[in-house]
């Protein structure tokens, strides 16, 4: 069980993961010498995308759970680091701790009502509470409303690590996404991951070999929601806006979307999503104002035709019980 | 007066929950028998409240333009069946999910080229821009009670059409178990394309009739299939009833709770405290209600017989 795990994760594909890594940390100079700093900012925010993706394709992909609310995790992280920034803590070690506890407490509440439905209802299930934390986001006016709010200070780190720096943040965000790939790493090719992965094959035996599946799918889930949530804080510290359309749905469609473009049940796979979709997206929106007519039809066809992924097209590990 | 009130919104609940049963009920059926799960299904709804408004607007008859909104929806939705969703049906639900995610995409994008990004006016139509007298001087918009009328009618017609009808007979038949059906000769590819149609009119009836009353806007199907979603989730997927008496509920439940949570948390908690909570709290409170019948009955309240 051991070896079947290790070969999920086969050369090649770690192989393509940390030459992105490298690449990425390439940008910055790279847009320097171009005069370009516009590249930070775009392939920052593809970075702290890529962590919400990596995340939900822990339960996702990995689980078998198809969360239909990712956003809310990046939602109460946002919130968590705003609503302390508004009454006047900016430090990034309180914040950021905050912000994951709380999406993953969060995450604990919804995935302990979601988990016990299957299927169809979850998919729902988990897309209403979503939009349920949306709908508070908007009525809380002390926090903004539906305006949302500035986030006049980044995270603070004792005056260390100064994120308002464009490329200090960027290694940081860089360093947070190469910590999540790497924690996914160990997480799926442990037992608890074994046991995650033996639960989306087969649950029913699972359950006869003695394993409470839903203890480890809400474990999972909770960690993909704290994750959700680091990946949040990152991107109010990027926008230094916070609005409850960190929560919409479209962006649980969007972060699940760049799972599947990518290749789910990978741990490359999200993070080349992430980079194909926004680069999708900006080359697109440059070309025209009705950009999402186009992106719409293309999804439509990835998911008809191209059902691997971005992975996909990298060699496939041997196991013999993916599919 | 305070009485008026609460009748005024009780027929307010009941004329958005027969409009949400429109909704629900051509995506459960289209789920209990498909096993698809369909987001566009929204914007169907959305095609046909502009399709209804234009053509109203054009030829200044509102039964043409529901007629146009009915008869366009119908053709968009066997189209996209026929393009899309036929090689979905036998994919899971994620596929399902994110193809008709991408659907939606499009048509709010088509809609925004084809009439501008900003809502529509649809005016309501003159024959029934009146009031009726209720029993006991309540005065009701005539609109808002020809939208129950019409809701109400509809959900007798098409729980006679399931129950009663041989068409009906394969519908539940299909839903229970369809490999069957087929191999008792039912067409089963024609019976998919009748009861999509059947949905897709629905939500294009919906639709028509919402323009006057909502905005007609590129992603108003998306707000009311949020609600649609909760609504047969609480009723049971799959289960006409289960959508009508979820429908009900989750329009009640959400009416009144806009109506009247504030000035009931005013008189607990301080004014402020009411008017920030209250908004947000009755916005979350069918959402809240899905949790706890999830939570009592993970299934819904009419669990549909599946074999």
């Amino acid at each position: 069980m051991a070896s079947a795990a290790r070969s999920a994760w086969p050369a090649p594909r770690a192989l393509a993961l940390l030459a992105t890594l490298a690449l990425l940390a390439l940008v910055p100079p790279v847009a320097g010498l171009l005069h370009q700093p516009f590249y930070v900012e775009l392939f920052r925010r593809v970075m702290i995308l890529a962590i919400a993706a990596v995340s939900l394709d822990l339960i996702l992909g990995y689980g078998g759970m198809v969360s239909f609310g990712h956003a809310a995790y990046l939602g109460v992280g946002a919130y968590a680091v705003a609503v302390s920034a508004h009454y006047g803590v900016t430090s990034g070690l309180v914040q950021w701790p905050l912000a994951v506890l709380a999406s993953m407490a969060v995450a604990g509440v919804i995935g302990a009502i979601s988990i016990r439905t299957s299927g169809l209802y979850f998919i729902m299930i988990t897309l209403a509470f979503t939009q349920m934390l949306y709908y508070l986001g908007i009525g809380i006016e002390e926090f903004g409303g539906d305006n949302g709010m500035r986030l006049t200070t980044r995270s603070q780190f004792a005056g260390l690590v100064p994120l308002a720096h464009p490329t200090v943040f960027y290694y940081v965000v860089l360093g947070v996404l190469a910590a999540a790939v790497g924690l996914g790493h160990r997480l799926v090719n442990a037992r608890f991951g074994l046991v995650l992965q033996g639960a989306r094959s087969n649950e029913p035996r699972m359950r006869a070999l003695g394993f409470s599946t839903f203890r480890y799918r809400l474990a999972a889930f909770a960690i993909a929601g704290g994750l959700g949530g680091l990946a949040g804080a990152l991107l109010v510290n990027q926008t230094e806006y916070l609005t409850p359309d960190f929560m919409h749905w479209t962006r649980s469609g969007e972060i699940m979307f760049m799972v599947i473009l990518g290749g789910m049940g990978t741990l490359t796979g999200p993070v080349l999503g992430a980079i194909a979709l926004i680069l999708l997206e900006t080359v697109l929106s440059g070309w025209t104002e009705h950009w999402q007519g186009l992106l719409g039809p293309i999804l439509v066809l990835v998911v008809l035709f191209a059902r691997g992924g971005l992975v996909g097209l990298l060699p496939a590990p041997r196991t013999g019980a993916e599919r | 007066m305070t009485l008026l009130l609460v009748c005024e919104q009780l027929l307010n609940g009941l004329q958005y929950g027969v409009m949400l049963f429109l909704l629900a009920a051509g995506l459960t059926l289209v789920f209990g028998i498909m096993n698809l799960v369909n987001l566009a299904h929204g914007s169907l709804y959305m095609v046909g409240a502009y399709v209804a408004t234009a053509v109203f607007a054009r030829t200044g008859s509102f039964v043409l333009g529901v007629a146009a909104a009915l008869a366009a929806t119908l053709l968009v939705g066997m189209a996209v069946e026929v393009v899309a969703l036929r090689t979905l049906y036998e994919r899971d639900h994620l596929d399902q999910v994110l193809a008709t995610f991408g659907l939606i995409l499009f048509f709010n994008e088509a809609v925004a080229v084809l009439w501008g990004r900003a809502a529509i006016h649809a005016s309501v139509p003159p024959f029934l821009s009146g009031h009726l007298e209720l029993p006991g001087g309540l005065r009701y918009p005539a609109y808002r009670a020809a939208i129950i009328a019409v809701g109400l009618a509809v959900a007798v017609l098409l729980g006679v059409l399931v129950s009663r009808t041989r068409l009906g007979m394969r519908i539940r038949a299909g839903a229970s178990n369809r490999t069957m059906v087929s191999a008792l000769g039912v067409n089963v590819r024609l019976l998919y394309t009748v009861v999509f149609g059947l949905g897709a009119a629905l939500a294009a009836l919906a639709g028509a009739m919402a323009g006057p009353i909502f905005s007609v806007q590129p992603g108003m199907g998306e707000e009311i299939l949020i609600q649609v979603f909760v609504v047969i989730v609480v009723g049971g997927i799959g289960s006409v009833r289960g959508a009508l008496v979820g429908a009900l509920l989750v329009g009640l439940v959400d009416t009144l709770g806009r109506a009247f949570l504030r000035p009931l948390l005013a008189t607990v908690l301080s004014l402020s405290a009411a008017n920030t909570a209250g908004p947000a709290l009755a916005s979350m409170l069918i959402y809240l209600l899905m949790a706890g019948v999830l939570l009592f009955r993970p299934q819904g309240l009419f669990p549909a017989s599946r074999g």
